[in-house]
């Protein structure tokens, strides 16, 4: 039932890894190439974000700002209203963290089409604590009005969001991850803003992931398989506007669902299929993330392995969900 | 530029004065004494300074205009509507349900509009992108953006972060104007968060300074051609203005800050700002 074009070493102990950001900084020269009113901004951050492939390709397009998060979106939000398409980037902690009325007023409300592009998101930044590992930047983005919210899954897919959100015409949020992350997709794989995509098929429970969680859940289903539970896999790159009806049908298939992202499940991802089930296919729910608490320092597998955002780390608590909690079945 | 007399920019003042006092009156809510103050530096930039065509809003050889302090835009509608970018009937619709004149500028609604302010400190920066798109990007050097910012409004962050961006790149293309009239909600500038040394402060993150009485148009018009002709620095002019200006009752008072006149009030107003210019003009109208 999935024509998903997965990487077929995806399984792989040797499996290919890219940081995502590096997906971003190759989609944005790209996308530069095409369009040449695209133009980047940078908060004193221009290599550890990616955007120096842009830099080096397009000096004239690329605009220094140094560390003034406020002054970033709104400079963007300026050159917007000059029919420019501006894409920021600074780590997630910082924008949005830092400048979210500013991205709210002159950006969302103002509706110009501007990027955020935040890097670093969730626990993967690691050794800099607590203080950079942003976790609630998917309920700030979420909640605004005009606001596209997406976290790809890997780097080949991040090129592919980047060079699509180029051209939406829309405000949009584009969550990125600091650590390298397994390659689960191929140039061929789909994307489309605004669709979710299932990578495995199964009967027993949908693992709907976002961003990296992701290729932990398809490696949770083969853990699964092995233990006869059949798992479907979708992936949910866009957050905001959510793929409703791929994500209802599947569920309607297996009437259980996990969802996992490295973020508060508070107004993330988990929170907005906890809304879209609850209103419309009240089906059981867990949802895999950070529970109201900040990170701390630590080595990303270290953290990962804490907060239990591995395959490994997740399967207890997944297998004991779908044993002890009865598939929804509509009608009943 | 515009073609009008000085004596004819006056009495566009006093109308946009007298269209404040009545939109006010009619929305029942709003603030009355930074658009009052502000009347000559807007009316004078849409009517004299700014290189705009009414009927083509978003024409693409135009100058822009940024009103960072979006509170005062009673003052932007007023003279927007004088000078026919729709009718002054509208004006009557301010802050109402369903209007175009939001009760802080929204760009999305009324054609016209460069941004939406309202949250304090921001309108700067985005003027700043404005001009370092035409400085450096779009090279269109015949083409300015002008900023309109309240006082207190320097208190924001926001602000520092563009004057040091706009200093670096020396947009000489953006022209700012300060309502300086030292006033903001809690009491007066000085008391609450104090701002001189304030052009010093401009100076020294290498902007071109000039003070000016923000109510007298010639000075207005030589600052904006000085601002326009240096062309090695990004420009501010610090306009002293007098909170309330016209209405000797709202005068000084940081009490009318944010606050419209009821009927009473609106009927005394408006026979303050009935000055003998006004009086000559409408005589001469036979109004």
């Amino acid at each position: 039932m999935s024509d998903y074009a997965l990487n077929p070493h995806y399984a792989a102990d040797d499996v290919a890894k890219e940081p995502i950001r590096a997906g971003f900084g190759r989609g944005l020269r790209a996308a530069g190439e095409v369009n040449d009113q695209i133009v980047a901004l940078c908060a004193d951050l221009t290599d550890s974000t990616q955007m120096s492939l842009f830099k080096e390709k397009f000096p004239n397009r690329f605009v220094e700002i140094g560390v003034a998060e406020q002054n970033l979106v709104t400079v963007a939000s300026g050159m917007a209203r000059m029919g420019k398409i501006p894409f920021t980037s600074s780590y997630a902690a910082f924008s949005p963290g830092r400048n979210w009325e500013q991205i709210r007023t002159t950006i969302c409300l103002n509706d110009q089409p501007v990027k955020i592009v935040g890097s670093h998101a969730g626990t993967s930044v690691g050794p800099d604590g607590a203080t950079h590992q942003m976790l609630e930047d998917i309920a700030l983005m979420r909640v605004l009005p005009n606001m596209v919210v997406i976290a790809p899954g890997d780097a080949i897919e991040a090129e592919k969001v980047t060079r699509a959100i180029a051209e939406n015409g829309k405000p949009t949020y584009l969550r990125l991850a600091r650590e390298k992350t397994p390659i689960y997709s191929t140039e061929h794989s789909p994307f489309e803003i605004g669709k979710a995509y299932i990578l495995r098929s199964g009967s027993d429970v949908s693992l709907l992931g976002t961003g990296a969680m992701t290729y932990q859940l398809l490696m949770l289903s083969r853990i699964l398989e092995e233990k006869g539970i059949s798992a479907e896999v979708v992936h949910v790159p866009t957050i905001k506007p959510i793929d409703e009806q791929t994500i209802l049908d599947s569920v309607r298939r297996t009437g259980r669902v996990v969802t996992a992202e490295e973020a508060q499940i508070a107004g993330g991802f988990g929170g907005a299929i906890a809304e879209l089930l609850s209103e419309k296919l009240p089906a059981p729910l867990k949802r895999l993330g950070i529970h109201d608490r900040f990170g701390e320092s630590g080595t990303p597998d270290e953290l990962a392995d804490f907060f239990k955002l591995t395959a490994i780390t997740m399967q207890d608590e997944v297998e004991q969900f779908i044993n002890h909690v009865p598939q929804y079945r509509p009608g009943y | 530029m515009g073609d009008l007399t000085r004596t004819e920019l006056k009495h566009k003042v006093s109308a946009v004065r007298e269209d404040i006092i009545r939109m006010l009156e009619a929305a029942g809510s709003g603030h009355s004494a930074g658009p009052l103050g502000l009347a000559e530096v807007v009316t004078t930039l849409y009517f004299d300074i700014m290189n705009l065509r009414p009927s083509q809003p978003n024409w693409s050889d135009r100058d822009l205009f940024f009103l960072s302090n979006g509170h005062c835009v009673p003052v932007q509608y007023a003279a927007m509507a004088e000078r026919g970018y729709f009718d002054k009937e509208e004006l009557m619709t301010l802050r109402k349900f369903g209007s175009r004149l939001q009760g802080h500028p929204e760009r999305t609604k009324l054609p016209g509009l460069e941004n939406t302010s309202g949250p304090l400190g921001s309108g700067l920066s985005q003027a700043a992108g404005v001009a370092y798109t035409l400085q450096y990007i779009d090279a269109q050097p015949h083409r300015f953006v002008y900023v309109v910012t309240g006082d207190g409004e320097l208190n924001e962050g926001n602000i520092w972060e563009a004057a040091m961006f706009a200093g670096k790149y020396k947009l000489s293309q953006l022209v700012v104007f300060i309502d300086r009239n030292n006033i903001q909600i809690d009491g007066n500038t000085e008391d609450v968060m104090p701002l001189e040394d304030l052009a010093g402060k401009w100076k020294s993150f290498g902007w071109h300074v000039q003070e000016i009485d923000g109510h007298n148009i010639e000075s207005i018009q030589d600052a904006a051609s000085q601002a326009r002709a240096t062309t090695n620095r990004p420009s501010v002019i610090i306009a002293h203005t007098i909170p309330g200006k016209g209405v000797d009752f709202m005068e000084y008072d940081y009490h009318w800050h944010g606050v419209a006149p009821n009927h009473e009030q609106a009927k005394n107003a408006l026979r303050k700002l009935r000055t003998l210019d006004g009086k000559i003009r409408h005589e001469g109208e036979g109004v």
